[in-house]
């Protein structure tokens, strides 16, 4: 092992084991996630080349070999229940992308929240064993996450009891279902519904897209790959197109709303239902964030342990770039956020599953309330992970350029998240509507409940900026509480700002639409002081339940340096309000500093508690061991373009162009 | 296309456009040249060459210039530059590759002696160099003289083959730049001839003797001139671009309604996308002249130190140092924030975008990665702020370099806007950026005193201070940006209309800047708390007024359909059918599928052999 590392690793102040406990939520998580890896990585069957030397299509080949042993493998060892096979599924997907993915994710979860049961007896089982291989087709060219938007249309015709699919225009062809360029034979279409001469809005049709056996496009049926992306190399990515396509009455899912066979046209009891899966989606997406970012933060952490530059002082010897105070405050408060975002991600999974359990009883009140809460979150998360990992990327000089550092693959495979399962400026906004109408129904004299219960305080405690002696000396900078009172405060400021800025122009302008935009900016910006608030929160929170005392130590720290960065990076937001004052302020970064410098021993400890394999990293600058220079050579003489000693453009352009001259 | 083929591609383009130039008579360095990069958006190999040419005409003697000049304009040789090495990068002083002057047979013996050592990165190494400018360390009788750069021949003029002595390779595939083959360089005691070290400010006499003219910075002088080349040839161009871009399709696409049953809006009349895009488009024109006029500072100061006269080199260093990191960081936030603003499609290599950012985010850590830049222009500022101010507190009369001056004159400690409307005075918000930038550099330097005062060294009391000073450096480079974009305006008042337009993008340039800001503002109570508000008010309806030119501003950049290579930014804006028609092109559409064959029909049937 490299001797910096090495040292690393003696000096920290807590063993990570412990702490991965924490992060996995029990030692018998970390116990089964472990066997579960190794069963997994150790299989022969998984082994390829290193992806980043290959073409677009060789990736998309060894991704549907991949998913096509992992189907054969889950039936050999029979993993049968979805327990089980989210295990063994998470383990295979960590840093891989897998086409017939979205059978799993989508197609099967759609069918059993809105088929019928004879609908699930009919295609449940086909599709489980990939016999059927299914899509969910919803965004289409010219329409994302306005769903109203969407153009495709599935027209009921009584003579023969089918339905016609048609994508009338170039905008409305399906565009960016994964599995569709290439892998699928059926797609969830969402298509506007259309029977006896009316339009009843968006519904889900199962279609039948390429022909089984010689997996031919059925006639009817254009559909391809989208072409090259960012990232999501291995992913087919598709279109589709339908010109008067029928299918029978029976594949409209119809768990709710219904069409007779004579065109009759029955309406679902509740639409709240179908927020379900979006829930779900999101607050694995936070998930997500959390785990790329702290993949991100152990590779640039570790390199910076490892890589010497400069000098802080002259003849010294070249120290690890990791003390010094930029690269420090750079990074920690970035693994600080990772943390912070793993606690978010624990708790979203966790209040799903006890809100789902409500939600079987038939209790729905919760719904509305976390609906906004993970769409807000999701937005959070996902904007903050992003530049995040650019940082720790760029953190890593020339070298994170590089693919061997691992570092371009997190990225371009996280970014989407920004945009995919709801554009994150338009998730802000629909926390900034739940938190409106809160404010709305506080002042109208009743009471709200949960995160946005500070609303409740507001009429009383009314935010006036400029009287400078309301709370300043309340705000102690060393007490996680008293910061995330902090916030609170700030959230209940911004988001009364906006709400009284919307009022304005509701007055001035002929329309409540009109007003809404010209107040957009404001809203989320409230959205974002709610949701920091919220993040801020929880950690504190979790701090709590942290027994070991050395743990408890290092996480507080990471606590405090959240919270303290945030106002750092927010000063105005906190000074503006009157919540904290300028000299505060100035001790606040002084804090930061001191922060820095205790996190500073305890760094590569707390990227190890992560546990993440070098596999799964796929870095050479982050490898465990530390050899980063050796292997960068070795890695580097695998390269394509290193295959051959002069390579033929040299003479085919090079050598002429000598001589022509 | 593969790395492989793309890198052939990319060798293909540059050899035609080469024999072109030479049938026109253009040189290297000419407009014309630059516009042909511009049209072919430097997909093209080669580019370190003239990197290489540049370095030889700041560094080389007027005979070594007359020697490899003329190699180097035919394309008798191709050069690169290599500087950095694997374990080491923008310290200079921490590169290992050594050059021993040997007298005895007048060669240097230039060797890499460790793992770290060797050259990683360099452009055109890979497989296409036959000569590289290496940067060593000099040894001669005995002594190490620092940083000094050597031409060193690695490839056979005959055959390509690397020369004996030299491994040679390229360094793998990247995030973006597939088509450079950037390399690595290991040399074991290659000998080269006394002349091959570029001697306009140092040399090496015959017997080993050093001598050497000019200041320590001069070995700075060839990382200034691509600096300040890279501004407007590679780095601003990527903003532009990526404005062009996601301001055209957020007119051409449609999403949601204002009105419960009124059509769909443009993306673009939403105020959210006003506020991603609109900013970007301003601070590119910011940086477009800023670029412009540094460019002619650095004109004006080169010639000088050309002829020894190094008295504007440490104001250039500092200056090119600040505005690279401050452009590239914002032209990377900038790019992406474009791409994102494209929602979906902006993840697709068919809006053109992808490859936008991943090519200026390279910028980010190239000629400099940008902290330490940072840090060297704060080290400019403390130096000279601590000089002006003297030790005993009283402003002596001294002078300072003219980007500096600021730090002297008096400043007000209020400022005296009422409403909204006076937010949008140029002298307004520039005294406002140099109020708070003279603040920070006044307390990042005071803290270091502070420190050192409690007995820390100069060097342990500059790293505990380096946050103060990185936020001192943006400040300064703000204030430098606002100040340049407005008296650029006060420069076309023959252009009454031009100016009128250019004057909002500065106003909200400038302010955007205040309020990502504001916490500085805020702090000393330069601006009150409703001030503040005041500025987001005359923020927020500059929004409104840019939005309508802003597709004036966009076309005004006039780069062609080709250049942009991007299904969502072209001209006419049919977006939706090229995008359909480019996918159908996609060669996943074109070829057939051998993963059905291999994997997924057995798959099938093996289900079904089971059932």
């Amino acid at each position: 092992m490299n001797q910096d590392l090495r040292r690393e690793r003696e000096a920290a102040s807590f063993n990570p084991e412990l702490l991965t406990h924490v992060l996995d939520g029990s030692p018998e998580n970390t116990r089964r996630r472990r066997e579960i890896e190794n069963l997994i990585l150790n299989d022969p069957d998984f082994q390829h080349e290193d992806l980043n030397f290959l073409t677009r299509s060789q990736r998309y080949e060894v991704a549907v070999r991949k998913s096509a042993n992992m189907v054969k493998k889950m039936r050999d060892f029979g993993i049968a229940d979805p327990e089980e096979i989210m295990w063994f599924k998470k383990v295979h997907l960590v840093n891989f992308v897998e086409p017939v993915g979205l059978n799993y994710s989508m197609f099967i979860p759609t069918l059993l929240n809105q088929g019928t049961t004879a609908q699930q007896e009919k295609w449940l089982l086909s599709s489980k064993g990939l016999q059927i291989i299914g899509t969910y087709a919803q965004t289409e060219m010219g329409h994302g996450t306005h769903l109203r938007g969407l153009e495709t249309t599935a027209t009921y015709d009584p003579e023969t009891q089918e339905f016609i699919l048609n994508s009338p225009t170039v905008t409305s062809i399906k565009w960016w279902p994964g599995g569709l360029g290439k892998t699928s034979n059926h797609a969830i279409v969402l298509a506007q519904l259309i029977t006896k001469g009316k339009c009843y809005g968006l519904h889900a049709f199962i279609v039948p897209i390429r022909e089984i056996g010689t997996h031919k496009p059925l006639p009817g049926i254009t559909v391809g790959d989208i072409g090259p992306k960012f990232g999501y190399d291995e992913m087919d990515n598709g279109y589709l197109k339908m010109d008067n396509y029928r299918i029978p009455r029976e594949n409209m899912l119809m768990k709710y709303a219904q069409v007779k066979p004579d065109g009759t046209y029955v309406k679902p009891v509740s639409n709240k239902l179908t927020y379900g899966t979006m829930v779900f989606v999101r607050s694995f997406l936070v998930g997500e964030a959390a785990r790329s970012l702290s993949k991100a933060c152990t590779i640039a952490i570790r390199y910076s342990a490892v890589r010497h530059q400069s000098e802080i002082k002259p003849g010294e010897p070249e120290p690890q770039i990791l003390d010094f105070q930029t690269q420090q405050y750079k990074l920690f408060p970035l693994l600080a956020t990772a943390y912070a975002f793993q606690f978010v991600g624990a708790y979203m999974k966790e209040t799903y599953h006890r809100i789902n359990e409500d939600i079987g009883h038939g209790d729905l009140s919760e719904l509305p309330e976390l609906h906004a809460l993970t769409a807000g979150l999701k937005a959070f998360t996902s904007w903050t992970t992003n530049a995040a990992i650019e940082a720790c990327r760029m953190a890593c000089g020339g070298h994170g350029y590089s693919h061997c550092s691992g570092l371009p693959n997190i990225y371009v495979t996280f970014t989407p998240t920004c945009t995919f399962e709801g554009e994150n400026t338009v998730m802000m906004l629909q926390t900034a509507r739940f938190l409106m109408k809160s404010y709305d129904q506080v002042h109208s004299g009743k009471l709200v409940c949960g995160m946005v219960s500070y609303l409740n305080d507001l009429p009383t405690q009314r935010i006036q900026p400029q009287q400078v002696a309301v709370w300043p000396t309340v705000v102690d900078i060393d007490s996680p509480d008293s910061l995330t009172e902090a916030y609170k405060l700030r959230a209940a400021r911004l988001v009364e700002i906006a709400a009284k800025n919307l009022q304005n122009e509701v007055i001035r302008r002929e329309s409540k639409e009109v007003a809404w935009n010209l107040t957009s900016v404001d809203l989320v910006r409230a959205s974002e002081a709610h949701c920091h608030y919220v993040v801020v929160k929880l950690f504190s929170e979790k701090l709590l339940k942290i027994q070991d005392k050395s743990i408890h130590t290092v996480l507080r720290n990471l606590c405090l340096l959240y919270c303290l960065y945030g106002i750092s990076q927010k000063a105005g937001d906190f000074l503006q309000g009157s919540i904290m004052t300028e000299s505060q302020i100035t001790q606040v970064n002084q804090r930061i500093k001191e922060l820095l410098t205790a996190v500073r021993p305890d760094a590569v400890a707390l990227v190890d508690a992560f546990d993440f394999k070098d596999v799964t990293l796929g870095s050479v600058l982050g490898r465990y061991d530390g050899n980063v220079y050796e292997h960068l050579f070795e890695w580097a003489k695998k390269s394509p373009l290193n295959k051959a000693e002069v390579h033929e453009s040299y003479y085919k352009h090079l050598k002429p162009l000598q001589s022509k001259l | 296309m593969t790395q492989n083929e793309r890198y052939e591609a990319a060798v293909k383009r540059k050899c035609h456009l080469q024999t072109i130039a030479k049938r026109q008579g253009w040189s290297e360095g000419s407009p014309e040249l630059y516009y042909s990069y511009r049209t072919l958006s430097g997909d093209l190999a080669f580019s370190i060459h003239t990197v290489f040419l540049k370095s030889l005409k700041s560094l080389g003697s007027e005979e070594q210039i007359a020697k490899w000049a003329p190699l180097c304009n035919d394309f008798q040789i191709i050069a690169t530059y290599a500087q950095t090495e694997l374990g080491h990068g923008t310290y200079l002083q921490g590169l290992e590759t050594e050059a021993t002057y040997d007298a005895a047979t007048q060669e240097f013996v230039v060797h890499s002696p460790t793992m770290t050592a060797t050259k990683w990165w360099p452009g055109d190494l890979g497989r296409s160099a036959t000569h590289a400018l290496v940067q060593a360390q000099l040894i001669c009788s005995g002594a190490r003289q620092g940083m000094h750069a050597f031409i060193v021949p690695i490839r056979s003029l005959q055959d390509h083959t690397p020369l004996p002595g030299v491994t040679v390779g390229d360094i793998g595939p990247k995030m973006g730049f597939h088509h450079i083959d950037h390399g690595f360089l290991r040399l074991d005691h290659v000998r080269i001839p006394r002349e091959n070290m570029l001697s306009r400010f140092a040399q090496v006499l015959p017997d080993g003797t050093y001598l050497k003219v000019g200041s320590l910075q001069i070995n700075y002088l060839s990382m200034v001139v691509m600096r300040v080349d890279l501004l407007l040839g590679e780095i601003i161009p990527m903003l532009q671009k990526a404005c062009v871009i996601a301001i055209r399709y957020s007119v051409i696409r449609h999403q949601s309604s204002l009105r419960p049953s009124g059509p769909e809006v443009k993306i673009l009349d939403y105020q959210t996308q006003q506020h991603k895009l609109l900013p970007q488009l301003a601070t590119v024109y910011a940086f477009h002249f800023l670029a412009s006029n540094l460019l002619k500072f650095f004109h004006s100061s080169y010639s000088a130190i050309l002829n020894r006269d190094f008295s504007h080199l440490p104001e250039l260093h500092a200056l090119s140092a600040g505005i690279k990191a401050m452009v590239s960081d914002l032209c990377l936030q900038g790019t992406e924030l474009c791409r994102r603003a494209c929602g979906g499609h902006g993840y697709s290599k068919l809006s053109g975008l992808p490859s936008l950012v991943s090519r200026v985010t390279a910028s980010c850590t190239y000629e400099g990665e940008n902290t330490v830049l940072y840090l060297q222009t704060a080290r400019f500022l403390v130096k000279n702020y601590l000089q002006a101010h003297g030790s005993l507190g009283s402003t002596s009369q001294i002078f300072l370099p003219k980007s500096i001056a600021y730090l002297t004159t008096p400043y007000q400690a209020r400022c005296p806007a009422q409403k909204a409307a006076d937010f949008l005075h140029a002298k307004l918000y520039t005294a406002a950026w140099a109020h708070v930038a003279a603040r920070l550099i006044k307390d990042s330097a005071h803290h270091l005193q502070t420190l050192m005062q409690s007995g820390a060294d100069w060097d342990e009391a500059w790293n505990q201070s380096t946050v103060l000073h990185l936020q001192a450096a943006k400040a300064h480079c703000y204030y430098i940006s606002v100040k340049n974009f407005t008296e650029t305006l006060d420069k076309l008042e023959n252009e009454p209309a031009i100016q009128q337009v250019l004057k909002r993008l500065c106003d909200l340039y400038a302010l955007h800047s205040i309020l990502t800001n504001s916490g500085d503002f805020l702090h000393d109570g330069f601006l009150s708390g409703t001030q503040v508000d005041a500025v987001r008010t005359a923020y927020l309806n500059l929004l409104l007024l840019i939005r309508k030119d802003a597709i004036l501003l966009t076309d005004a950049f006039d780069f062609t359909d080709h250049c942009l290579n991007s299904a969502l930014g072209c001209y006419d804006g049919n977006v939706y059918e090229r995008l359909f028609h480019w996918a159908q092109r996609s060669p996943t559409n074109t070829q057939g599928n051998p993963a059905y064959e291999k994997y997924i029909k057995p798959l099938l049937q093996s289900w079904r052999s089971k059932l």
